[in-house]
């Protein structure tokens, strides 16, 4: 499998966010993407999960099921977490096992996914299960998108910035379930500050300003 | 895909009943409504006996629009609309199994409560019937026409007196049918089929329609 | 450490008196219930005025009910004593159940006289009133996810209800006689007789007992709900991850 981007373009609110951008990662392979603030970290994961329109160039992903679109083959963890107070913690997990199954692509991604009680307790928050999602502090609702990643089998993880509000212990958790997901054959994209401490290829977003598109420029 | 079709629904009636008490909220503001209404036109039984199935059908029409403003601003801003783009559901399915779980737990409540209602107008038992079956015949395509307005206004902060404006000129049709089959049914001349019919005509294309320019709408959330 | 004993206190004192309630309740309804029997028909309405022992008392507990929400908004604003809030949020529903008890009853007793169910007369139209104010109040609670968060926001809003409920009172009464009432049917009629007072008059003790009964009861729910939210936030909070 192998996910490439080329001469990618991206225009947000009127901004070129980035232009002529190519990447390419393969099956087992981490691409951390860096970049200060601004450079289009977040909007490059958002353009390849199909959130985000692409304004020039192409993606695709190889290997990939047939007939099942790119997007049912991505896991996006981004900075919302799609999590409801008022479900409890597991109904919350049940909710995204259920919808982001699938069968075809499970079977590419070399790892059966777990049941949403397991999950949960991969990511120790466990005995929280059946407590209101309410009463959950900023990590533990990290770690319950986290555990989105377990529950459906995809072969493709993109996460923003996914050490956000983890403790020292949820961050060797993560690091841990990449490890994982690559050393069976997937691949992920991850768009962070720090360093991760994992064998990973680089992408730096942001390096030359991109310059202004003709249109914008003040007459 | 039937399965996660049902499993939507279900989140979507069980977050509507556990977040404040989200769908008793309709059925109150139908109450509000009617009980207001003798305050306006005056107690006398007989005015309201003759434009109470009018009244009852004006309460359910704002009655539907409750809630409606956060049908996908909710998921929108929690990035939950984010994910369920990305499941094997079409977007126009997503819509339309929202929009069904919220006529559940908003618009039916209304049809049951119409007749309660009714008696405190003095409508005659004939048109009781008349006015419940029309609210379920019709409400279905109250909910489902106002789920474009809802799509329409996801990304705005402050959309939600937005959907009714943009939505009620659009319900008129419902509203016309329902009622003159409401009034068929009591007074005549006109068989009752006939609005009727129109009526639940109106229901089926907005429940195929609606759900593809609400999901047309979406997307453009998404840029 | 204060909030926290009132409480405690409360729990205690309450589990002691709440049987003695309950059984003081049911002895003085029975009571009710045989004298209201046994006293005679009305010539007019024969047995369907029986309907008014259950009427009339729960349309007094309606209004009692809103004053000790009323009274209790008063603690949980001046002194924000915890126990004042769950007072109030333990009667909101109480209050709402026999509004809404007074307004089928007055349904069904009036239908035999006034041919409908329903009359736009100014007491049952204020009740009805009344009874979407509880409604409100019930809704705003519900709409706060932390029940603290809560109290002091449903708290003006009872206190601003209690200011007008004269003033809606009025305006009622004003509408109704300016459109020539529907009915002249009363509900206090001017000469009721001794023979019901005292079956009238035990009926709203045992009712009002039933209420103190309940809302013990519900107080201690909503205490014993509280302490499960709070135990589970710490719960949360302290949770140690495995691994």
């Amino acid at each position: 499998m192998k996910l490439t981007g080329r001469d990618l373009a991206c225009i947000r609110g009127g901004r070129l966010v980035f232009e002529a951008l190519d990447f390419r990662v393969d099956a087992g392979m981490l691409l951390q993407l860096r970049g200060r603030n601004g450079a289009g970290k977040s909007t490059l994961l958002r353009l390849i999960a199909g959130l985000a329109r692409i304004a020039e160039g192409e993606l695709a992903l190889e290997g990939g099921a047939p007939d099942v679109p790119v997007k049912e083959h991505i896991h996006y963890v981004g900075h919302l977490d799609a999590i409801k107070p008022a479900l409890s913690v597991v109904e919350n997990l049940a909710f995204w096992a259920r919808l982001l199954e699938g069968e075809e692509v499970a079977a590419l991604a070399g790892r059966a996914a777990i049941d949403p009680p397991a999950a949960l307790d991969a990511m120790g928050i466990g005995p929280l299960a059946d407590f209101p999602a309410a009463i959950l502090s900023a990590g533990q609702r990290r770690r319950l998108s986290l555990a989105r990643l377990l529950v459906a089998a995809r072969p493709v993880w993109l996460l923003d910035e996914p050490t956000t509000a983890l403790d020292t212990d949820g961050q060797a958790c993560l690091f841990a379930m990449v490890e994982r997901h690559l050393s069976s054959g997937g691949l992920a994209l991850i768009a962070t500050h720090v360093d991760l401490p994992l064998p990973a290829a680089t992408l730096t977003l942001g390096v030359r300003q991109p310059e202004p598109r003709p249109e914008v420029e003040p007459a | 895909m039937i399965g996660a079709i049902a499993m939507l629904f279900r989140r979507e009636t069980t977050l509507a009943l556990r977040v404040g008490g989200g769908a008793m909220m309709g059925a109150v503001f139908f109450l509000t409504i009617v009980a207001i209404m003798p305050f306006a036109v005056g107690p006398d039984l007989n005015l309201l006996q003759r434009i109470g199935p009018a009244i009852l059908w004006v309460g359910a029409l704002l009655a539907t629009l409750i809630g409606l403003d956060r049908l996908f601003q909710a998921d929108h801003e929690d990035g939950s609309l984010d994910l369920l783009t990305m499941t094997e559901l079409p977007l126009a399915v997503i819509v339309a199994v929202k929009a069904a779980a919220h006529w559940v737990t908003t618009g039916l409540p209304l049809v049951i409560a119409a007749p309660l209602l009714g008696l405190m107008l003095n409508v005659e038992p004939a048109a009781l019937g008349a006015v419940a079956l029309t609210l379920a015949a019709g409400t279905p395509a109250l909910t489902f026409i106002g789920t474009i307005g809802a799509a329409l206004t996801v990304a705005l902060r402050r959309g939600g007196l937005l959907v009714p404006i943009l939505i009620l000129p659009l319900t008129v049709p419902v509203l016309i049918f329902g009622v003159s089959a409401t009034n068929a049914a009591v007074t005549g001349p006109m068989a009752v089929s006939t609005p009727l019919t129109i009526l639940a005509g109106l229901t089926l294309l907005s429940v195929v329609l609606a759900p593809i320019a609400a999901a047309a709408a979406l997307r453009l959330a998404f840029d | 450490m204060l909030e926290f004993a009132n409480p405690t206190r409360f729990m205690a004192l309450s589990r002691s008196v709440l049987p003695w309630l309950w059984a003081a309740a049911a002895g003085v309804l029975a009571i009710g219930l045989v004298l209201a029997f046994r006293a005679p028909a009305d010539y007019q309405q024969g047995l369907t005025v029986l309907i008014m022992y259950i009427h009339v008392p729960s349309a007094w507990l309606a209004m009692m009910c809103y004053a000790v929400i009323a009274t209790s908004s008063v603690g949980t604003l001046v002194w924000r004593h915890p126990l004042a809030d769950v007072s109030a949020r333990a009667a909101a529903p109480i209050g709402a159940c026999f509004t809404f008890l007074a307004l089928v009853t007055g349904s069904l007793w009036g239908k035999p006289m006034w041919g409908t169910w329903w009359v736009w007369d100014a007491r049952l139209t204020s009740v009805l009133l009344l009874f979407l104010m509880y409604l409100g109040l019930i809704a705003l609670w519900r709409a706060f996810d932390d029940p603290a968060r809560a109290a002091r926001p449903v708290a003006i809003l009872a206190l601003v209800g209690f200011v007008n409920i004269p003033i809606i009172k009025f305006s009622v009464d004003w509408w109704n006689t300016l459109h020539q009432p529907a009915s002249v049917f009363r509900f206090d009629g001017p000469t009721i007789d001794p023979s019901m007072l005292w079956p009238l008059m035990v009926m709203a003790v045992a009712f009002t007992l039933l209420f103190l009964a309940i809302h013990v009861a519900a107080m201690r729910n909503e205490i014993l709900r509280r302490r499960v939210r709070a135990m589970r936030v710490k719960a949360a909070s302290t949770l140690v991850p495995a691994e």
